[in-house]
């Protein structure tokens, strides 16, 4: 039975947006029992498509053409207040970010028990919450119905999110990007319980995603939208495996993956050598009961010339700020980190400048890596001025370096909001190469981000390090990027390396039991993207 | 800049403050050749209402011209709004930007302190020091930038605060530049907003407080101002309104345009803000 059908759908964008419509000319239907994901990079119009199914469209973006059928009934002639009926009871939604969902003065069950009762349905509230957190695997669900969502980590309140969505058992799920802000364990975790709902509800679900793991984890159809329009629509196995369009199969190609390949081990001299290195974050004092937290401890390793170590781990696990130790952002309160054997840790202010031409770093969020005021060439410039080279010269090699990471010249005189964020990322990788450094420190350069955005990046690192000899630390939390990347990695857990060694073996024989949880956690496994 | 002058344009009474601001400037520019003479010099018969003897807005209770006198007076005051909101500027500034970017316990020092300054009312504290260092032009500049330079230092250590952790300061930092480099080259012009934002208003409550002080009969007693002419005027007021009403009239107008301005560089300079402003209404 079909639940939705979307026919020829069209909704404007206001004028002046790089586009006439948001989305233009789409089909699509989902039946009952039927996981439907719509991908597409950022801008693609997918949010804005499940956005109009459930009569959530901001003012400024009016469907021009077109008809939703939802339940035999026409969603866009429906009033507001029919239409805030279907909602919730019959359709229900999850969005990308948990924590700005849920009402952060709200005690949980309460906000599920509202979302009852607005349909009228509050009556048997007490009984129903309980088990409504049970069946989205909540332990102990009187607890949670009693807490705070501060209290609750990301992958609990994108349960409790889908346990709302749930409460009033309607026919259709749309959840856009519901595991995109969780780590790649509590995406599996959630996934998986999306999957066995919908299968013991019969409950229809559009799912929006930009991850073709993601995809290939869960969908039975598949929808693939690019600058508003859907390119290619079909069953999963045939889009993930016999990709007809030229986009799909750029996006499908621009997915990291394979096997990590068994590189020649690396026997050069070392060039970072860290050992001993902590780091703790106290909090509170005076009164109260302080937090200690222990961000960086029992994390050894040895990075050698002109090889790759990979540093993976999901959020908070310390990696960043590991790396942050070494460019001295942040400060270690005890360890050596050892830079051809001079012990970097000690050094003042003054003392470490000299370290800063060898040592250069590539920040993870290209929008706010860039001084918003400041052209380019100026920032890319501003490195060697700052360690006396003549400003003349700085300039031209600025000029140089935009033609090494594919940018035109004429970038310049530009100011970084008039690039894309893979350009930006370009810009900065230029700063940091302007230094001529020998280790280059990159934190999650990609994780921002479209993935073919991503590939392009990652050839142009692969390109740099070749040609200039790099010795280079990847912190990254995507296990198929370090993959391709990385000659060694070391996986970082509560702060600790719990295990590390060459990329292959890892990968393909881990020792550590959250190594393993890791690898079996990356969406997409057991799909092997094909070659096109 | 055209970008940004549209956006200003956007508030209507923005731009009508500016043209407020533009008038009382021109005013003042001009004043010696409109009243050409001193202010203080008799030009009519005392207690004219205005109209009477060529006296547009009347004469005071010693036969002074109160239009050239709020004329003249435009020039004291916004010359004393200006001078001491540079003078806070400079102080506030400085105490939050190393508040903010040092942080620690440099940033409790100097927070202290500016608490101390804060908790002292300003208006007896800005009448304490004119009264130790006698009344003068360059007494009442410093009294008011003394008492009105902690709400900069506060928006300043905020700014820098969060600006501080942002990753082009970060990379700043990485690429060995120098603390003022980093403070002056790349913090500073993105706290800019607020900042000016802050001054306009603060030249707005400047000539507020000049105007009290010169009530009080603490201005400079050798320059006309309009605080001076509403506290001579005052004795009188029912006999000859038009001595406090006119100089009123003109703070009221300056105190407004300038309110107004600063509220259309807020709008001007954080577009975002603005434009969810105008879509909620």
């Amino acid at each position: 039975m079909t639940l939705l059908t979307v026919e020829n759908l069209t909704v404007a964008l206001p004028q002046g947006g790089d586009r006439p419509h948001a989305v233009e000319g789409i089909s699509l239907s989902i039946s009952a029992g039927e996981i439907l994901c719509v991908v597409g990079e950022s801008g693609s119009g997918k949010s804005i498509t499940a956005n109009a199914v459930m009569g959530l469209l901001p003012r400024g973006l009016p469907v021009t053409s077109g008809a939703i059928g939802f339940e035999g009934k026409d969603v866009l002639a429906l009033s507001p207040e029919a239409m805030r009926r279907l909602r919730g009871s019959r359709m229900a939604m999850i969005f990308q970010e948990p924590m700005t969902a849920l009402n952060p003065l709200m005690r949980v069950g309460d906000q599920i028990a509202e979302a009852l009762r607005v349909h009228g349905a509050g009556a048997d509230a007490a009984k129903r919450v309980p088990e409504l957190l049970a069946a989205v695997n909540l332990p102990d669900p009187k607890a949670i119905a009693r807490s705070h969502p501060f209290r609750l980590s990301g992958g609990q309140r994108q349960r409790v999110m889908i346990a709302m969505a749930l409460a009033l058992e309607p026919t259709l799920l749309i959840a856009d990007e519901p595991t995109t802000a969780l780590d790649v364990t509590t995406q599996m975790q959630i996934l998986r319980l999306i999957r066995e709902i919908q299968s013991r509800r019969g409950t229809g679900v559009m799912f929006i995603t930009h991850d073709f793991g993601v995809v290939a984890e869960i969908a039975d159809r598949v929808a693939v939208m690019q600058r508003g329009r859907i390119v290619e629509q079909g069953p999963a196995a045939e889009v993930l495996n016999h990709p007809q369009h030229p986009y799909t199969r750029a996006l499908i190609a621009a997915v990291p993956h394979g096997a990590p390949d068994s590189r020649p081990q690396v026997t050069t001299a070392p060039v970072l050598d860290v050992k001993g290195v902590e780091k703790t974050y106290r909090r509170g004092g005076m009164f109260g009961a302080r937090a200690v937290v222990r961000a960086v401890h029992d994390a050894d390793f040895i990075l050698r010339r002109g090889e790759t170590l990979g540093l993976v781990g999901e959020s908070g696990s310390g990696k960043s700020t590991l790396a942050r130790c070494v460019v001295k952002l942040v400060e270690p309160e005890t360890g050596t980190i050892a830079y051809h054997g001079t012990d970097l840790r000690p050094l003042s202010r003054n003392a470490w400048k000299p370290f800063r031409q060898r040592i250069q770093m590539i920040f993870q969020d290209p929008y706010a890596s860039l001084n918003p005021r400041r052209k380019v060439g100026e920032a890319i410039a501003e490195g060697p001025i700052t360690h006396g080279v003549a400003r003349g010269k700085a300039l031209a090699k600025a000029r140089e370096l935009l033609a090494l990471v594919q940018l035109d010249p004429g970038a310049m005189e530009r100011y970084p909001h008039e690039f894309s964020g893979g350009q930006r990322q370009r810009i900065g990788i230029a700063r940091a190469l302007a230094m001529e450094p020998e280790l280059l420190i990159a934190d999650e350069p990609v994780s921002a981000l479209d993935v073919s955005v991503q590939a392009q990046v990652l050839a142009l690192l692969a390109d740099i390090r070749e040609r200039l000899g790099l010795t280079m630390l990847f912190i990254t939390h995507d296990l198929r990027v370090a993959a391709q990347v990385c000659d060694r990695v070391a996986v970082m857990q509560r702060g600790a390396i719990v295990e590390q060694g060459p990329t292959a073996e890892v990968f393909s024989a881990p020792q550590h039991p959250y190594t393993r949880q890791l690898l079996d956690s990356i969406p997409g496994r057991g799909w092997t993207p094909p070659a096109v | 800049m055209r970008d940004f002058w549209r956006r200003f344009r956007r508030n209507k009474g923005a731009v009508v403050g500016l043209l407020i601001l533009v008038l009382v400037i021109l005013l003042a520019a001009t004043a010696p050749w409109l009243f050409p003479g001193s202010p203080w010099d008799m030009a009519a018969a005392p207690f004219m209402p205005p109209g009477e003897m060529d006296m547009l807005l009347g004469s005071d209770s010693l036969g002074r011209d109160v239009a050239a006198g709020i004329a003249h007076g435009a020039r004291i005051s916004l010359l004393v709004g200006a001078v001491s909101t540079v003078a806070a500027l400079c102080i506030g500034v400085s105490l939050g930007a190393i508040a903010g970017y040092l942080g620690g316990v440099a940033d409790d020092a100097v927070m202290r302190f500016t608490e101390f300054f804060q908790t002292i009312p300003s208006f007896v504290l800005a009448i304490l020091l004119v009264a130790i260092f006698t009344p003068s032009i360059i007494s009442v500049v410093f009294a008011i930038a003394i008492v009105s330079w902690p709400p900069v230092a506060r928006v300043v250590r905020a700014e820098f605060l969060s600006l501080r952790s942002r990753e082009f300061v970060q990379a700043a930092e990485v690429l060995g530049k120098t603390r003022l480099a980093i403070v002056l080259g790349d913090i500073l012009p993105n706290a800019l907003s607020p900042i000016i934002v802050l001054s306009s208003l603060m030249v707005a409550s400047a000539i507020l407080l000049e105007s009290a002080l010169s009530f009080l009969g603490l201005g400079d007693p050798n320059l006309m101002t309009w605080g001076f002419l509403i506290g001579a005027g005052r004795s009188v007021i029912r006999l000859a309104w038009w001595m406090s009403v006119f100089p009123g009239l003109a703070i009221f107008l300056t105190v407004l345009a300038l309110n107004l301005v600063g509220e259309g560089l807020s709008d001007a300079l954080n577009p975002r803000l603005a434009r969810q402003r105008g879509g909620a209404a």
